[in-house]
């Protein structure tokens, strides 16, 4: 579904991802671990196509078979891709109905977007309130990171890249979240981005990619999650080499 | 929200009609001019000697040197009168064909159907339609074209008539005040509320002419009512003088609402004296949209005079390439338990000019005064610019003061949030916009701040090419 080749992304004059090779799969859960600084946020604004991020010439990023490196990022997300941010950004006088209303493109009507939001909120235990708020305004980081949630749900795309999904989220809130990703993954693929494997109790990955100094190290399956959290990071991408 | 794929934005209003008219002045203003104009008009003797006392001082009184570049206006090359057809006409059928399209291009009559109590809709010189609504009329409610009023009420006319903002206040004032025409009258009788809108919309539709409205409106003790003034003017390739005066009298426990949205084309200086005097208990609330116009230059005042009396000044300005907003509000403390608050949201974009200019003051006598100025500025690129001239006259200590100025840049982490989300830029940058307008545009009533979105967003796309 997603095909990485030889992906070197600089920010500014800093080479901050070298050289990954990768391909995503239809409908599979894939978690990126690796230790602060080493590039896995850098990777996700680099697939929903962040400006300040760039890919170098020999890069190569394909999307269902089109090539979307030169896609602004409001065209990557026609494609179907869609980026749960690590800081969810509040938006002053931007209501939370006429925000995904604008972004579903007419596709649905108002009432019915309206409908779907409220019956997500409710799976992910959002109070009405928020709702009726600008996005995210005077929300707590769980509360974002729920919204982030929510509109991936709305919007409905095929890949979903969860950039640090569990941070700032309490035990019961993740928990929710968790088990709201695995009872809607159906024609889903998601890319889980995370420090810890709390979050990958809940949700099985089917393989599990660890990121180190803007490397891909090493590539396993749900049992290396398991692995990083008994001996830490250094020891695995040590190991490799 | 409205979504644009067009992004060579080409003015909604700009297009002109066949001249058409039964009286032209010719260019340039002398004393013979201005007693044409109070002739044609048929007015009282006093009329036409406050006109000519105004002219003289009008001579006297220095340009701005302040706020932005008048140089450009040569006044010999404006015409000061125009009187676009016969006689008024009371029903939209009677009205000439050009002049009907025109009003229909701005949805005059759909508006109207929709809420408006009455229309008085000014075209050049001459308010040309008009409809007032019955229930006004029972109430005792007074809503004509200036011209009427002196001719129907000189009594009422004549005893507040430029006693809130006299000729010499300044030179733009005097213009108006020598050669007037048009604008509206507003009366409202004790303990009246008018819960509809009163509307009226204006339009320059003549090269180099300049459009002088003079607008009075008198809220009786006890009573309320709202009024709005929305402008579009033809993009013509010569400059155009927009100036006109305002005043407006809230008695005692009275309540006035003013919103304007401004959008002249981008060739007319648009200079506007607007005042309002509060008395005891009186709210007076001005709410000022000025998306249009080469230059703006507007301060809507409120003297509060009245204890307890309320000023307030919302106020949006949008500056795009070759604009300057220098727009602001004046609050005058003259009484105890006055209280004003100031709120200025202004956007610039492509090298355009917003500037807040403010004054406060508070008088000695003015115990236990309140006062809050908030103003934020928006700025879309590097190239555009915004100042803060805040001044602050404050001589009683019993006073409650606050003030907040931001100045905040549209971030580009915000611009890819909405963009990853399949909004596209000139969208996002709209809705972004938007959101920042949105603690004063929701004080508009809805149909305007659909209409004020659209324009924002028609605004920011034009960019995107």
């Amino acid at each position: 579904m997603l095909t990485l080749k030889d992906l070197s992304v600089t920010i500014g004059k800093k080479e901050i991802l070298k050289k990954i090779n990768f391909t995503f799969e239809e409908g599979k859960i894939y978690a990126v671990m690796g230790p602060n600084g080493s590039g896995k946020s850098t990777l996700a604004y680099s697939i929903m196509g962040h400006p300040g991020y760039k890919a170098n010439g020999k890069s190569k990023m394909t999307f269902k078979g089109h090539n979307i490196l030169e896609l602004e990022a409001n065209k990557r997300a026609e494609e179907g891709i869609f980026l749960s941010f690590q800081n969810p950004l509040s938006l002053a006088g931007v209501r939370v109905y006429q925000f995904l209303q604008l972004a579903m493109k007419g596709k649905k009507d108002a009432f019915a977007i309206r409908k779907e939001v409220q019956k997500y909120a409710k799976e992910l235990k959002i109070s009405e309130d928020l709702l009726g708020r600008s996005l995210n305004e005077g929300a707590s980081g769980g509360e974002k990171k729920k919204m982030e949630v929510l509109q991936a749900a709305v919007l409905d795309k095929s890949l979903i890249i969860f950039d640090e999904v569990d941070t700032g989220v309490d035990v019961d809130s993740l928990k929710t979240i968790a088990k709201f990703l695995e009872s809607h993954r159906k024609n889903k693929t998601y890319i889980i981005i995370t420090h810890y494997n709390r979050i990958l109790h809940y949700l099985k990955p089917d393989k599990v990619l660890v990121i180190a100094d803007g490397e891909l190290k090493k590539v396993g399956d749900h049992t290396l999650a398991n692995e990083i959290e008994k001996s830490g990071y250094e020891k695995i991408i040590n190991s490799q080499n | 929200m409205q979504q644009n794929t067009d992004l060579n934005f080409d003015y909604k209003y700009g297009f002109s009609m066949p001249q058409n008219y039964t009286f032209k002045a010719k260019k340039g203003l002398d004393r013979e001019g201005v007693i044409a104009i109070s002739k044609i008009k048929n007015e009282p003797k006093w009329m036409t000697e406050y006109r000519l006392k105004a002219y003289e001082i009008f001579l006297q009184k220095p340009m701005p040197a302040w706020g932005g570049n008048l140089s450009k206006i040569n006044f010999d090359e404006i015409y000061y009168y125009i009187k676009p057809t016969e006689k008024q006409v009371s029903s939209w059928e009677d009205l000439p064909k050009e002049i009907k399209e025109t009003y229909d291009r701005i949805g005059v009559p759909e508006a109207e159907k929709k809420f408006l109590a009455g229309v008085s809709a000014q075209y050049e010189s001459e308010v040309v339609y008009e409809s007032v609504n019955k229930e006004l009329d029972r109430l005792g409610v007074l809503f004509c074209d200036m011209d009427t009023a002196l001719k129907k009420h000189p009594e009422i006319v004549k005893e507040y008539f430029g006693t809130l903002i006299p000729s010499s206040d300044n030179k733009f004032a005097a213009l108006n005040s020598a050669v007037w025409s048009g604008g509206s009258f507003v009366y409202i009788p004790k303990g009246v509320k008018v819960t509809l809108p009163l509307q009226a919309y204006f339009r320059i539709n003549a090269e180099k002419f300049g459009q002088f409205e003079r607008t009075l409106i008198i809220a009786e003790e006890g009573s309320s009512v709202h009024y709005i003034e929305g402008c579009t003017a033809p993009v013509y390739t010569t400059d155009s003088l927009h100036s006109a005066v305002v005043e407006i009298f809230v008695k005692k426990d009275a309540r006035v609402r003013y919103t304007t949205v401004q959008n002249w084309s981008k060739n007319v200086y648009n200079l506007v004296t607007k005042r309002a005097r509060a008395d005891e208990r009186a709210i007076m609330e001005w709410i000022d949209c000025n998306i249009g116009s080469q230059l703006t230059m507007k301060y809507p005042s409120v003297y509060l005079y009245g204890e307890g009396a309320r000023g307030e000044v919302l106020s949006i300005a949008f500056a795009g390439e070759g604009q300057v907003q220098d727009a602001g509000a004046k609050m005058i403390h003259f009484a105890p338990n006055t209280s004003s608050r100031i709120v200025s949201k202004s956007i610039s974009k492509d090298g355009g000019r917003t500037s807040y200019r403010g004054l406060v003051q508070v008088m000695p006598q003015a115990d236990n005064a309140s006062v809050y100025v908030s103003c934020d500025a928006l700025l879309i690129d590097e190239k555009s610019r915004s100042d803060t001239y805040p001044s602050m006259k404050i001589k009683n200590s019993n006073v409650t003061i606050q003030h907040e100025a931001t100045v905040e840049k549209l971030g580009d982490e915000k611009l890819f949030y909405l963009m990853s989300r399949g909004i596209s830029k000139s969208d996002a940058e709209g809705i972004l916009v938007n959101g920042f307008i949105q603690p004063v545009a929701r004080e508009i009533p809805l149909e305007y701040s659909i209409e004020l979105n659209r324009l924002i967003n028609l605004e920011m796309s034009g960019s995107v090419g």
